[in-house]
C-alpha cells in the first residue's frame, strides 16, 4: 500500500492559513528565485526537466518542453500567462494556492518567466474568485515593493511586469487560445492550432501558459532539487498532485497526494471512505470533463500512464464520490447541462450534439425515452467526442461515454419499452 | 518544394506539401463535404462535416484545417467517418427548419445538396422550435435567422472581404446567432447592402429581397409600358444559372429571354454607362481645370456610395456627382425616351437586371426621382431573373440570339467593361485621352488597370498632363485608398472604386457559387465582349451623341445636372 505523505511537501496545506511574504521567506521562500537567477535559465530548466514536472491543468504536457519551445523562438518579446481560470466543477486547488500561498505562486511564475525569457505576464483569474483576485493584487504589489517582481528583480537585471486579469465568467476561457482571445478583448472562443501559443500566443507573441498548480511546483523543485522531487510519486508521474475530494465521503477537502496511490486508497485514507452505511456507486474523476467509473476501477493508481490505459482522465485532480443513493442519469445530466451552458456554440457537434443529448436525458429521466434513444445518445456522444473543435466539446462527452459504458443498464432501465421484446428473449 | 507521399483511402499518392487534406482529396477526385469552408475565405473549421480519419490521431480531424504531412495515412470513407458525418448532418437538420419546398434556396441550397449525397433518412434529434423573426428592413436583403447554420461565412465576408463588419456571432451555445449588433435590423446599422453575405450563404438564411412578383404584375398590366435595362455583368454570368460554365457570354440569349418574358423594350445599361463616361470624364476635366476637389472618385457602385456615407462622410466631396448608369438610365427612360416615343412617364415601368443587391436600395433613394417619380421602379438581381426564366419554362439553351432595342440599347465596348474592376477607369481613359489630346488612341487596352489585384495603379500622359489613376475593388481594399487620402498621401487624380471583389461581376446578386476564380473568368468574358464590339469608345456611341444633340445639348449642361447628377448625405 502506498503511504500518505507524512507532511505536506510542496503546498503547505495543513495549517490552512494565509502565508504572507515574511512567512514565505522564513520558510525558504524566494531562495529558489535567487538560486535560479544565479545559476541561469538553462541550469534551472534542466532541473525542471529532470524532475519530470507535467502540466497540472489537465493535459499533463511536460512543462520543461513547453518552456524550451519558447526559448527556441527568435522573438524577443515573450509573455507568460498563469491560467487561474479554475472553472472545472469540483476543483478548488488553484483557489487555495492563490488565497493561502500566493507568494509561492508568484515565485513560480517569476522563475518560469526567467527560464522562458518572458518579460511581461498575466495571471488570468476567474471572475468568481474575488478574494483570490484581491490577495493576488496585493501580493503582486508587495512583491514589487520588495524587489521580487518588476524591474531588475533581486538586482539580477531580469525584469517581469506581472498583471492580474479577471475573467468574465466563461468556463471555456480556461482553454488557452480562448483565454488569450479574452485578454486581447475578443470573444472567448478557441481558435485553430497551430500556431500554438508557444509560437504565436498573446498579441501574436510567443507565450507560455501554465496552470497555477504547475507553476507553484517550480520553486520547490529549484530549491530542493529534481531528485528530491522524484522521491515522491512514481517514475512516470513524479511528485504530488493536489486532489479536490468531494461528494459522498466522510472528509471532503483539498489534499496533497503522492502520485501512485490508488483512487481507492485516496478515498479511504484521505476521505475516510463512504458515508456511514452507504456504499460507493460511482466515482467521477477529473471534474465535470472527466469520467465516471465504477468501484472496481478504483484500484487504478493515480498515475498518468496507468490512467490513460484505463481511460481515466486525471484532469484537474477532482474526485467526486457518488454513493448508492445517487442517480447516475441525473448526475450525468447535471454535468451535461453545465457544458451545454458553457459551450461557445462555434462548432456543430458540441452545440447541437449537447443540446440533443440533454433532450434525450430529459426523456430518460421523465420515463418517456425508448431503448432506441440510448443508442442514439451513444452515437451523438461519439460525434461530440470525435469531431468537436476544442477540448471542451471533446471532454464534454466523457461522462456520457463512461456512464453509457459502465451504467448502460441504468439507462435502459429508465426506458419505457424496457421490457425485453419477445425476439430478444428467444435469442437470449 | 518537393511533393510528399500520403496514403489516401489506401492509395499512395504524391501531393504538394503544405496543402490541406481537403485540397489533397479534391485533387485526387474525392469531394469531401463542406459547409463553412469557402475557397476565398480563411479556414473556420466550424461545421465539422469534412472530418476524416488520420492514422495515429485519436479523434477525427477536420480536413479543411489539417495540412498533409509526409506519410500521413488518411481515410475518408470508413464507417467511423461516415457515421460521424451523418450524425453531424442529422444534428444540423434537427436545428434547421424543414421548409425546403418553400425555401428561396430550393434547388441551390448547399445543405440540401449534401443531404442528398449522404442519405440521412431519419432525424432522431428533436426538431428545434425557432422564434426569431425575419428581417425585411431593407429593400435589398432579407435575413431569416431560423435557417442559419452558423457556418460564419457571411460574417467572414462582411469583416474580412468588405471590412464593414456589421454581422457578428452573438451569445453562446445553442443561443448563438449571427446578426447585426444587439440583434438590430440591417436598416438600423451601417450595412452597405452589398450582399456579399448572401452570395456566400450556403442556405436561405440571408438572401436578396425577391421582387419577381412585382415584375410579373407589371408585365401583366396592359396599361404599362415595361422597359428593362441589363447591367454589363449580367450578360457574362446569367448562363451559369442554367448550367453553362462560368465565363459564358450570353448577351444575345439574354435579350431574347427578356423578350420572351414580355418586356416591351429591351434596353442596355451599357448605353447609360457610355453616357456616364461622357459626364464623368468631363466632370474630371472640369475639376482639373477649375481647381475642383481631387482625386475624384467614381460613383457607379451603390454599395460603395453607402459605405462612403456611413464611414467616410468627410470625403464625400471627392465623389463624382454622376449618378450610376442604372439611375441615369431610369431618369432618361422616363423623360427622353418617353418624349421620343410619345409615352407618359407614369405609364412607363423601368425594370433593371443587376448583379447587385445594393441597386435595389439605390433605386429607392428618395432623391432618385428626377423624372417626377421613382426613376427605376423595380430592380432584379441576376439570380431573380434566372428564377423568372426557370418559372416561365424557358429553355435557355434553345434561345436564339437577339439584339437590344434602339436607342437606349446601343452601346460600345467601353461600357461593357464597366462590369469588371478597372473597367470604368479604362473606359474613362479612352475618352478623356481623345477629348483632351484630340488624337486617336493607337492601343485601346489599358492592361495595367485590369485584373484581380486588390489595389491597382496607372499613369496616363494627357498632352503633357499626367493623370494618376488608382483602382480598388472590395471595400477592404477601398479602405486602404481612403486612408491614404485622409492621411494626405494620395497623389491620385482619379480613382475607381467598386464595392465588390472583382467589380460588378462579383456582385452580391450574382449566381451562387461565385468564387474569385469564377470572377476572373467573368472578367475575361467582359473583355471579350469589348473586343468584339465595333465601337469601343464611349464618346463614339451614336445614340449618346444623338442624345446630346437633341436633348441634353452638352455634358455637364443644365439638363444633365437635373437628370444625371446627384448629391450624397452623411449617414455616420
Amino acid at each position: 500500500m502506498n503511504k500518505m505523505l507524512d507532511d505536506d511537501q510542496i503546498f503547505n496545506i495543513s495549517p490552512g492559513r494565509h502565508v504572507d511574504l515574511d512567512h514565505h521567506c522564513q520558510n525558504g521562500g524566494y531562495s529558489a528565485l535567487a538560486k535560479a537567477l544565479a545559476q541561469g535559465p538553462e541550469t534551472s530548466l534542466k532541473e525542471i526537466s529532470d524532475a519530470g514536472l507535467r502540466g497540472r491543468g489537465g493535459a499533463a504536457f511536460p512543462t520543461a518542453e513547453k518552456i524550451k519551445m519558447l526559448r527556441a523562438n527568435t522573438e524577443k518579446l515573450r509573455y507568460i500567462i498563469c491560467n487561474a481560470d479554475e472553472g472545472e466543477p469540483g476543483t478548488f486547488k488553484d483557489r487555495f494556492i492563490m488565497t493561502h500561498i500566493p507568494f509561492q505562486l508568484l515565485e513560480g511564475i517569476t522563475i518560469a518567466a526567467f527560464m522562458a525569457g518572458a518579460s511581461e505576464g498575466y495571471i488570468y483569474v476567474r471572475h468568481e474568485y474575488p478574494e483570490a483576485q484581491k490577495i493576488l493584487r496585493e501580493s503582486i504589489e508587495e512583491a514589487e515593493r520588495r524587489g521580487f517582481l518588476g524591474e531588475n528583480i533581486l538586482g539580477s537585471g531580469f525584469s517581469l511586469s506581472l498583471k492580474l486579469f479577471s475573467g468574465a465568467g466563461s468556463y471555456l476561457c480556461g482553454e488557452e487560445t480562448a483565454l488569450i482571445s479574452s485578454i486581447e478583448g475578443k470573444k472567448g472562443r478557441p481558435r485553430l492550432k497551430p500556431p500554438y501559443p508557444t509560437q504565436a500566443g498573446l498579441w501574436q507573441k510567443p507565450t507560455l501558459i501554465n496552470n497555477v498548480e504547475t507553476l507553484a511546483n517550480i520553486p520547490k523543485i529549484i530549491e530542493k532539487s529534481a531528485s528530491w522531487y522524484r522521491s515522491f510519486g512514481t517514475p512516470d508521474s513524479p511528485g504530488t498532485k493536489l486532489i479536490s475530494l468531494s461528494g459522498d465521503v466522510q472528509n471532503r477537502g483539498l489534499f496533497e497526494v503522492p502520485f501512485g496511490m490508488t483512487f481507492a486508497e485516496i478515498i479511504s485514507e484521505y476521505g475516510g471512505g463512504a458515508k456511514t452505511g452507504k456504499a460507493i456507486k460511482a466515482v467521477n474523476i477529473g471534474g465535470a470533463s472527466g469520467v465516471l467509473i465504477p468501484p472496481e476501477m478504483l484500484f487504478t493508481p493515480l498515475e498518468y500512464l496507468a490512467c490513460s490505459k484505463t481511460g481515466i482522465t486525471i484532469g484537474s485532480g477532482a474526485i467526486f464520490v457518488l454513493d448508492d443513493t445517487r442517480s447516475i442519469l441525473s448526475n450525468v445530466q447535471n454535468r451535461l447541462r453545465f457544458f451545454l451552458h458553457e459551450s461557445c456554440g462555434k462548432c456543430t457537434p458540441c452545440r447541437e450534439g449537447l443540446r440533443q443529448a440533454n433532450l434525450i436525458l430529459d426523456r430518460l429521466l421523465a420515463g418517456e425515452a425508448v431503448r432506441q434513444d440510448v443508442s442514439t445518445l451513444e452515437r451523438y456522444t461519439r460525434a461530440i467526442q470525435e469531431a468537436s473543435f476544442c477540448g471542451l466539446g471533446q471532454a464534454a462527452g466523457n461522462s456520457l461515454r463512461s456512464s453509457l459504458a459502465y451504467y448502460r443498464d441504468e439507462y435502459l432501465a429508465s426506458c419505457r419499452d424496457n421490457k425485453p421484446s419477445f425476439i430478444e428473449e428467444e435469442t437470449a | 518544394m518537393q511533393n510528399i507521399n500520403i496514403t489516401l483511402n489506401g492509395k499512395v499518392t504524391a501531393v504538394a506539401p503544405e496543402i490541406t487534406i481537403l485540397e489533397a482529396a479534391r485533387q485526387q477526385g474525392i469531394d469531401l463535404p463542406t459547409l463553412c469552408h469557402h475557397p476565398d475565405q480563411r479556414v473556420k473549421a466550424n461545421c465539422r462535416i469534412c472530418v476524416v480519419e488520420v492514422e495515429g490521431v485519436k479523434n477525427l480531424v477536420p480536413s479543411c484545417s489539417t495540412r498533409v504531412t509526409a506519410g500521413m495515412n488518411i481515410t475518408t470513407n470508413s464507417p467511423r467517418v461516415r457515421e460521424t458525418v451523418r450524425t453531424i448532418l442529422e444534428l444540423i437538420f434537427a436545428d434547421h427548419p424543414q421548409e425546403c419546398l418553400t425555401c428561396i434556396r430550393n434547388g441551390n441550397c448547399e445543405l440540401r445538396q449534401i443531404a442528398a449525397k449522404f442519405g440521412v433518412r431519419d432525424i432522431q434529434g428533436e426538431k428545434r422550435k425557432h422564434s426569431f423573426s425575419q428581417d425585411f428592413s431593407t429593400p435589398s436583403l432579407v435575413r431569416n435567422p431560423d435557417k442559419c447554420i452558423k457556418c460564419g461565412r457571411c460574417a467572414e465576408a462582411c469583416h474580412y472581404i468588405q471590412n464593414v463588419g456589421i454581422l457578428y456571432s452573438h451569445n453562446r451555445s445553442t443561443e448563438i446567432s449571427i446578426s447585426p449588433e444587439y440583434g438590430k435590423q440591417l436598416a438600423d446599422v451601417a450595412c452597405v447592402l452589398c450582399g456579399q453575405c448572401a452570395l456566400v450563404c450556403p442556405v436561405g438564411a440571408i438572401h436578396e429581397r425577391d421582387d419577381t412578383d412585382r415584375v410579373w404584375e407589371a408585365l401583366a398590366d396592359p396599361q404599362k409600358h415595361v422597359v428593362v435595362q441589363v447591367a454589363p455583368a449580367v450578360r457574362v454570368s446569367l448562363a451559369e444559372e442554367f448550367g453553362f460554365p462560368s465565363g459564358e457570354i450570353a448577351t444575345g440569349k439574354l435579350v431574347s429571354a427578356l423578350r420572351s418574358l414580355g418586356f416591351d423594350r429591351i434596353f442596355d445599361t451599357d448605353f447609360s454607362a457610355d453616357l456616364t463616361i461622357m459626364e464623368e470624364g468631363h466632370e474630371l476635366l472640369d475639376r482639373i481645370a477649375n481647381g475642383g476637389v481631387l482625386p475624384m472618385i467614381t460613383s457607379c457602385s451603390p454599395g460603395w456610395i453607402k459605405y462612403m456615407e456611413h464611414y467616410y462622410p468627410e470625403l464625400i466631396p471627392h465623389l463624382s456627382t454622376c449618378k450610376s448608369p442604372q439611375q441615369m438610365f431610369g431618369a432618361l427612360a422616363k423623360t427622353y425616351y418617353a418624349q421620343t416615343s410619345g409615352l407618359e412617364a407614369k405609364d412607363i415601368i423601368v425594370v433593371s437586371v443587376m448583379p447587385c443587391t445594393a441597386k435595389k436600395f439605390e433605386a429607392e433613394r428618395p432623391e432618385m426621382d428626377a423624372s417626377g417619380s421613382q426613376d427605376v421602379d423595380i430592380v432584379l438581381t441576376t439570380r431573380e431573373l434566372g428564377r423568372m426564366l426557370q418559372h416561365e419554362g424557358i429553355d435557355f439553351r434553345m434561345l436564339p440570339e437577339a439584339e437590344f432595342d434602339s436607342p437606349l440599347g446601343i452601346s460600345t465596348g467601353a461600357a461593357a467593361i464597366f462590369g469588371a474592376t478597372g473597367g470604368v477607369m479604362e473606359a474613362a481613359l479612352r475618352t478623356v485621352y481623345e477629348v483632351v489630346t484630340g488624337k486617336t488612341l493607337t492601343d485601346l487596352n489599358f492592361t495595367t488597370v485590369r485584373g484581380m489585384t486588390g489595389v491597382k495603379e496607372a499613369s496616363v500622359d494627357l498632352a503633357g498632363m499626367e493623370v494618376k489613376a488608382g483602382i480598388a475593388h472590395g471595400l477592404a481594399n477601398a479602405k486602404k485608398i481612403l486612408e491614404m487620402i485622409k492621411a494626405g498621401q494620395s497623389d491620385y487624380t482619379f480613382i475607381e472604386i467598386m464595392c465588390c471583389p472583382g467589380g460588378c461581376i462579383g456582385g452580391g446578386g450574382q449566381p451562387y457559387g461565385t468564387t474569385n476564380e469564377i470572377r476572373a473568368r467573368r472578367i475575361e468574358a467582359l473583355y471579350q465582349v469589348d473586343e468584339n464590339m465595333p465601337l469601343r469608345k464611349s464618346h463614339e456611341n451614336p445614340a449618346v451623341q444623338e442624345l446630346y444633340q437633341d436633348f441634353l445639348l452638352e455634358p455637364l449642361g443644365e439638363l444633365s445636372h437635373r437628370l444625371l447628377h446627384t448629391q450624397y448625405c452623411s449617414r455616420s
